[in-house]
């Protein structure tokens, strides 16, 4: 169940060339058949809400009109968005804020902690599972509360700071400070990429180690030269996950500003600002063009990522 | 680094790390002015009572929304198990034409965010006729009987990988057609990767508040977090104490799976390498 063995398989049947399986007719059927649901699903839920909202993107649709009236704008959805509508800015600055801070910090503190727990110590396997519990918790609207009250003027992390006579701002009131408890409490949930980073630190071959030492390595040159290196594909797989994940935080952001993005738009996240769009504003047509920006975005970045990859992420086999 | 040092490294992070958590619990006990006073987390005067204040504060009741929470998320479980095993079986064991292109498309969906089509599904399911009414769950556990959680069929297709196709060709001189190798052979043995799917099922579907928010409208239909934000919209100083029980309460069974199954998720963490 090791980390490493997960990929290939995906590697094998997502590339070519290869002979297309063909197996007696009847399990070609069978095959369908048991695809079924999913198939439906793929198209149902998936492929044809896409293409409704890139329809939709070009009208100016809310709800409660009918489908027959459908309005023709054009591409002014997407011009307002990019030259008319300032919010839609600042919900991009606020994400992209949000997620360029957020991201590596949790994946610092997720390797930090992956190292410290990568060895034989009593008690190890308990350690690794309560530092994940933020990752299984920290989604749901129950933290988000727990967060805004720490975070407030008469919160426990004032209370904290009192004691060294420090008077804390009300942090979740205050537009400088908001975002910040936002990222705060994405990095606290840094237990997912820890548990994905210890399994890839279980691959590192011991010898290399024992080489290093013998050669009169120190332990950062070690980390440096053998650990980061052989760990770069796991790093890079929860950079793209954590990088997408952060761009579409949304329940704590709305649970702090009660809905609003506030203070002053400070914790706007973009899926807030689609959510208001569509939902507050009844604006479906803006907020589908909203949603095809932000999937072309992600997918744009996740390009980039890919590419970027190339020159620090290295595979053993070419070694 | 010595082992104890280490150690103490390690406690002392937790320590900081789980500190939120004791917290809300302590403060959930304490009385209200003690809520401004005391910051700490063990209360000076011992208020279980504002988890009745909590439980009756709003009009309904809320065990009327664990209820409807509970329900929400088994049947959504029940749907993810179900669906994803079929899709699962098709890519990982069966031969047919076009296979590997719909692995690929699955795997890609993968990283689809969902927040992009909130909006047209809301639309599709609206002119369904199945938004609001008597039973207003239907737009958020029906995607989950189509296998549109690519996660799970990826992490199914995983482990399925790993069963040996030896006992596949047995059965199958033993007489079993391809639904009878699913059901004595696969089904039988994939439980392990059922009981994780089951788990981040119901965990991920109780804790979702971005889709619940959209299809609940109704205060009696409401499920724990969209009955939790009410909270926060009426945050009077009086209430703290019953929104802190009333946390706490809404993530007791998360806890409880996580007690009783921490070694599994952690493990299916691994397996699947993604999401958390």
């Amino acid at each position: 169940m090791a980390l490493t063995t997960a990929p290939a398989p995906l590697h094998r049947a997502a590339k070519g060339p290869r002979v297309e399986p063909r197996g007696p007719r009847r399990e070609g059927l069978a095959g369908y058949l048991f695809l079924t649901p999913w198939l439906v699903g793929l198209a149902a839920v998936t492929a044809v809400p896409m293409l409704m909202s890139l329809v939709l993107s070009f009208t100016d649709y809310d709800i409660l009109s009918d489908w027959s009236e459908l309005n023709w704008v054009g591409f002014a959805n997407y011009e307002r968005m990019f030259t008319q509508d300032p919010t839609f800015w600042h919900a991009v600055q606020v994400t992209v804020l949000f997620a360029v801070i957020a991201t590596p910090l949790k994946l610092a503190a997720a390797l930090g902690v992956a190292l410290l727990l990568n060895k034989a110590i009593r008690g190890v396997g308990l350690y690794r599972s309560l530092f994940y519990l933020p990752s299984l918790l920290g989604g749901s609207v129950a933290l988000a509360i727990v967060w805004v009250s720490m975070f407030s003027r008469d919160g426990a992390f004032n209370g904290f700071l009192a004691l060294f006579g420090i008077a804390g701002p009300g942090w979740v009131n205050d537009p400088d400070y908001a975002l910040g408890t936002l990222i705060l409490l994405a990095v606290w949930q840094f237990g997912a990429p820890m548990v994905i980073f210890l399994a890839g630190l279980k691959q590192v071959p011991v010898e290399l180690y024992e080489a290093a030492s013998v050669d009169g390595a120190g332990a950062l040159r070690k980390l440096r030269s053998i650990t980061l290196p052989i760990l770069s594909p796991v790093i890079f797989f929860n950079l793209v996950l954590e990088t997408i994940h952060g761009f579409q935080g949304f329940t704590s952001a709305f649970v702090v500003s009660g809905g609003t993005g506030g203070p002053v738009d400070s914790t706007l996240m973009y899926t807030l600002y689609l959510y208001i769009k569509g939902f507050t504003d009844y604006e479906m047509g803006y907020a589908s063009a909203l949603a095809w920006v932000f999937l072309l975005a992600v997918g744009l970045l996740t390009v980039v990522l890919f590419s970027t990859g190339r020159f620090w992420v290295h595979y053993g086999d070419e070694r | 680094m010595k082992a104890f040092v280490r150690t103490v490294v390690i406690l002392a992070l937790l320590g900081i790390i789980l500190y939120p958590l004791f917290w809300v619990l302590g403060s959930s006990l304490k009385s209200q002015p003690e809520m401004l006073s005391n910051a700490g987390v063990l209360p000076e005067v011992f208020t279980p009572g504002n988890y009745p204040d909590g439980w009756s504060h709003l009009q309904t009741s809320f065990g009327r929304f664990f209820v409807n929470s509970t329900v929400v998320s088994l049947l959504v479980v029940l749907g993810n198990a179900l669906s994803c095993l079929l899709a699962a079986f098709a890519f990982a064991r069966l031969r047919f034409r076009g296979r590997a292109t719909w692995f690929a498309i699955m795997v890609g969906t993968l990283l689809l965010p969902g927040h992009v089509l909130i909006v047209p599904q809301f639309i599709v399911f609206r002119q369904l006729d199945l938004v609001g009414g008597e039973f207003p769950y239907l737009p958020l556990i029906l995607p989950h009987f189509l296998a549109t959680e690519a996660f799970f069929v990826f992490l199914m297709v995983q482990f399925m990988r790993g069963i040996p196709r030896e006992l596949d060709e047995a059965a199958k001189i033993d007489g079993c057609t391809t639904f009878g190798v699913f059901r004595n052979v696969i089904l039988p043995l994939s439980r392990p990767a059922l009981v994780t799917t089951a788990i981040f099922s119901f965990i991920w579907t109780w804790n979702d508040f971005f889709r619940q928010l959209v299809y609940v409208s109704d205060l009696p239909k409401y499920t724990v977090p969209v009955a939790l934000r009410l909270f926060i919209d009426s945050q009077g100083q009086s209430e703290i104490g019953p929104m802190f029980a009333m946390s706490v309460l809404s993530l007791l069974p998360v806890f409880l799976f996580f007690l009783a199954f921490q070694k599994m998720l952690v493990e299916g963490i691994n397996t699947s390498g993604l999401k958390g």
